[in-house]
C-alpha cells in the first residue's frame, strides 16, 4: 500500500496527543499528578496541538478537504467515520479539564468528571483509528487481531515519553511514571513483534488461479496487461518499495521506537541536566522509530488485487 | 453545467438511503455476465466505457493525467487483462474484463463514511455520488477486485455505474438501454440483465454454463458473474487434408479437368 505521508504524520502525531492526553486525564483523576497549572497548560496544550495538527493534516490526503466534515455522518458503519466523530468528541471534556487545569488551577468536581470522560474518548479515538485498517479484509497485513492493539500500545507508549519530558522540564518529577512507560513500551515491542511473526505467517488471500477462477485449466500468468502505464489501482495498492529493506527497518524499529527510549528514560529517576537530556533524546528517537513503523506499517501491507495484475505468478 | 437526464438523474436516485449501511437484499440484481469463452481482448467495452462516461451525464469527467508525457494514465472503469493459462499444448489465452462486480455485500460502501458511496435497494446498482465523496479512498481499499478508480482531477473516486443513466434513459432507443460495455462488444461477450431473476437470460445462461463468482471467499457475494472458456477441442492428430486427387476421385467431368491441370502444374 501506498504510504501517504499525511495519514503517518497523523496516526504518528495524533496517536501520541491521546495517548498523552489520556494518561494525564488518568494522571489528574486519580491525583497522582498534581493539578499544577504550567504541567496542565504544557501537557494539555502539547497534547491538543498534536492531535489537531495530526487530524488536520489528515484531511490533508483528501481529493476534497473542504468537504471534510460530511464524514461525521456514516457512523453506524464506518469506523474511519467513528473516528472521526469520537475525534471531535474527545474535544469537549478535553476542553472542560483544560479550562479547569491550566486556567483556573481546579481539578476537582466537575474538572474531574471531564476527565474521566476524556479517558474512553481518547482511546476509543485511537481503537477506531486501529480498526480503519483491521476492519480492510482485503490487506492480510492489516486484517490482524494485532493491528488496534499496536496502534493504542504506542499511542500510550509515545504519549506516556511525552509525559516524562514534560514532567522533567515544568515539575522536575517523573518518579514512578517512569517504570509505567517503560512498562508500556516493553508491552509495545513484545505486540509489535508478535505482529510481525503473524504477518509472516498469514497465507496470501489469493493466487492468480484462485482470484481469476482459471485455476482449473492451470497455472495463470499475466500476458498483457490492460494499460501501459502503472494506473491509479497499481499505485496505491501496488507500492511495494522498501519491502526488500524490511527486516532492516523492522531492527531499526525495535532500537528507535522501544529500546533505547527505554533505557533512555531511566535517567529520569534521577536528577540533573544528563537525565533531562536523556529524556528529550528518548522522545525523539521515538518520533523517528514511530514514522519508521507507520511507513513500514504501509510498505509492508499487500492488497489482494494485485493478483490481478500478475502478483504472486507461479 | 452537468447535463441531467430522465430517468437516469441522480438526484432522483440519491433521495432513498441516509446511511451508507447494506440494504436489504434487493430482489432485483442488475448485473453483466462476461463470457471469457467469446471474449476477444479488443478493448471496445473498456473505450467505449471510457467514452460514454467522459460526456458529464452523471458526473465530471473521466480525467486522464499526462495523457501526452512520460507517464500517461486516467481513470477507466473497466479495464481487460490478457493471461495464459496452462501450460504446453494445453495452453490457451483467456481475455478477462474487470469492472465493479455490484455485489450484495459491498465493503466499499460500509467503509464510506460520508455516505457518497452507496448501493441502491430497488435494483443493487453500487454508485458514488460525486457531489458528496470526499476522496479518501478508502472505498477502493475495502474493494478487492480494483474496480473503483480515483479522479485526481476531479479528487473523487469513480466507478462502474452499470450504465445507470442509459439502462432507465427513455430517450435512447430501447436497444441502446444497455450498459455501454454491452452495447460495443462486438462478439457477444457482455450480457446485462436481472440476476436476481431465475428466470432470466442471464441467470439461465450462468445456470448452463456454470456461470462463477470472482474471489467468492472474499465473502462479498458479487452479482456479476463469470462464464469460465469451454473445454478445448481435441486438436492432437487432426484428419490430414485430401489431396485434389482424391477429393476428384468420384467426380466427374470439369472438376477432373482441373484436378488434372493441378497435377500437371504442381
Amino acid at each position: 500500500m501506498h504510504p501517504a505521508y499525511s495519514v503517518i504524520f497523523f496516526t504518528a502525531a495524533s496517536g501520541a496527543g491521546y495517548g498523552l492526553l489520556a494518561l494525564l486525564s488518568i494522571g489528574v483523576a486519580t491525583g497522582w499528578l498534581p493539578p499544577d497549572r504550567t504541567l496542565g497548560l504544557t501537557g494539555l496544550g502539547l497534547a491538543l496541538t498534536l492531535i489537531t495538527a495530526g487530524l488536520l493534516s489528515s484531511t490533508a490526503h483528501l481529493g476534497r478537504p473542504s468537504r471534510a466534515w460530511r464524514a461525521f455522518s456514516q457512523w453506524r458503519s464506518s469506523w474511519l467515520s467513528r473516528e472521526g466523530v469520537l475525534a471531535v468528541a474527545t474535544y469537549v471534556p478535553a476542553g472542560i479539564l483544560g479550562l479547569g487545569w491550566a486556567i483556573l488551577g481546579r481539578t476537582d468536581g466537575v474538572f474531574a468528571l471531564a476527565a474521566w470522560l476524556t479517558v474512553p474518548l481518547a482511546i476509543a479515538t485511537v481503537i477506531a483509528t486501529g480498526m480503519i485498517y483491521q476492519s480492510l479484509a482485503t490487506i492480510r497485513q492489516w486484517h490482524q487481531r494485532l493491528t488496534t492493539p499496536v496502534y493504542l500500545l504506542l499511542a500510550l507508549a509515545t504519549g506516556g515519553l511525552l509525559l516524562i519530558a514534560i514532567l522533567r522540564l515544568t515539575t522536575g518529577q517523573a518518579g514512578k511514571i517512569v517504570l509505567v512507560v517503560q512498562a508500556f513500551l516493553i508491552l509495545a515491542a513484545l505486540i509489535k513483534w508478535l505482529y510481525w511473526r503473524a504477518i509472516d505467517r498469514a497465507p496470501v488471500l489469493a493466487t492468480p488461479e484462485t482470484a481469476t477462477g482459471l485455476g482449473r485449466f492451470g497455472t495463470v500468468r499475466q500476458l498483457e496487461a490492460p494499460h501501459s502505464q502503472a494506473n491509479y489501482v497499481m499505485r496505491e495498492m501496488g507500492y511495494s518499495i522498501g519491502r526488500k529493506h524490511a527486516l532492516t527497518l523492522r531492527y531499526a524499529v525495535l532500537w528507535l521506537l522501544f529500546g533505547l527510549p527505554c533505557l533512555l528514560i531511566a535517567q529520569a529517576l534521577w536528577q540533573g541536566t544528563f537525565a533531562t537530556i536523556a529524556v528529550i533524546a528518548a522522545v525523539l528517537l521515538a518520533a523517528l522509530g514511530v514514522v519508521i513503523e507507520r511507513w513500514l506499517f504501509f510498505a509492508e501491507a499487500e492488497h489482494v488485487v494485485m493478483t490481478y495484475y500478475g502478483a504472486g505468478t507461479k | 453545467m452537468r447535463g441531467r437526464c430522465g430517468a437516469g438523474n441522480f438526484a432522483e436516485i440519491r433521495d432513498d438511503h441516509t446511511m451508507t449501511t447494506l440494504p436489504t437484499p434487493p430482489t432485483k440484481k442488475l448485473g453483466l455476465v462476461i463470457d471469457l469463452d467469446i471474449c476477444v481482448g479488443c478493448q471496445a467495452c473498456a473505450t467505449s466505457c471510457k467514452e460514454w462516461n467522459s460526456q458529464g451525464l452523471t458526473s465530471a469527467p473521466l480525467t486522464d493525467e499526462d495523457p501526452y508525457g512520460d507517464d500517461p494514465h486516467g481513470t477507466w472503469l473497466n479495464r481487460v487483462h490478457t493471461y495464459e493459462v496452462g501450460t504446453g499444448p494445453a495452453a490457451r489465452t483467456v481475455h478477462f474484463p474487470r469492472s465493479c462486480l455490484h455485489c450484495e455485500d459491498a465493503p466499499c460502501v460500509t467503509v464510506c463514511p460520508t455516505g457518497a458511496s452507496y448501493k441502491r435497494a430497488e435494483d443493487g446498482i453500487v454508485l458514488v455520488n460525486p457531489d458528496t465523496c470526499i476522496g479518501c479512498k478508502l472505498c477502493s481499499w475495502a474493494c478487492p477486485y480494483g474496480a473503483r478508480e480515483y479522479d485526481y482531477t476531479d479528487g473523487v473516486m469513480k466507478k462502474c455505474t452499470l450504465c445507470v443513466d442509459r439502462i432507465y434513459n427513455e430517450n435512447l432507443a430501447e436497444v441502446d438501454r444497455v450498459p455501454a460495455c454491452v452495447r460495443a462488444c462486438p462478439t457477444g461477450a457482455r450480457a446485462f440483465g436481472d440476476l436476481g431473476d431465475p428466470g432470466s437470460s442471464v441467470s439461465k445462461n450462468v445456470a448452463a454454463r456454470g456461470g462463477y463468482d470472482l474471489m467468492p471467499e472474499m465473502g462479498c457475494r458479487p452479482t456479476n458473474k463469470y462464464l469460465p472458456p469451454r473445454e478445448k477441442r481435441a486438436t492432437a492428430d487432426p484428419e490430414p487434408m485430401p489431396s485434389l486427387a482424391e477429393m476428384a476421385a468420384g467426380k466427374a467431368g470439369l472438376e477432373k479437368l482441373f484436378a488434372w491441370v493441378d497435377k500437371v502444374l504442381s
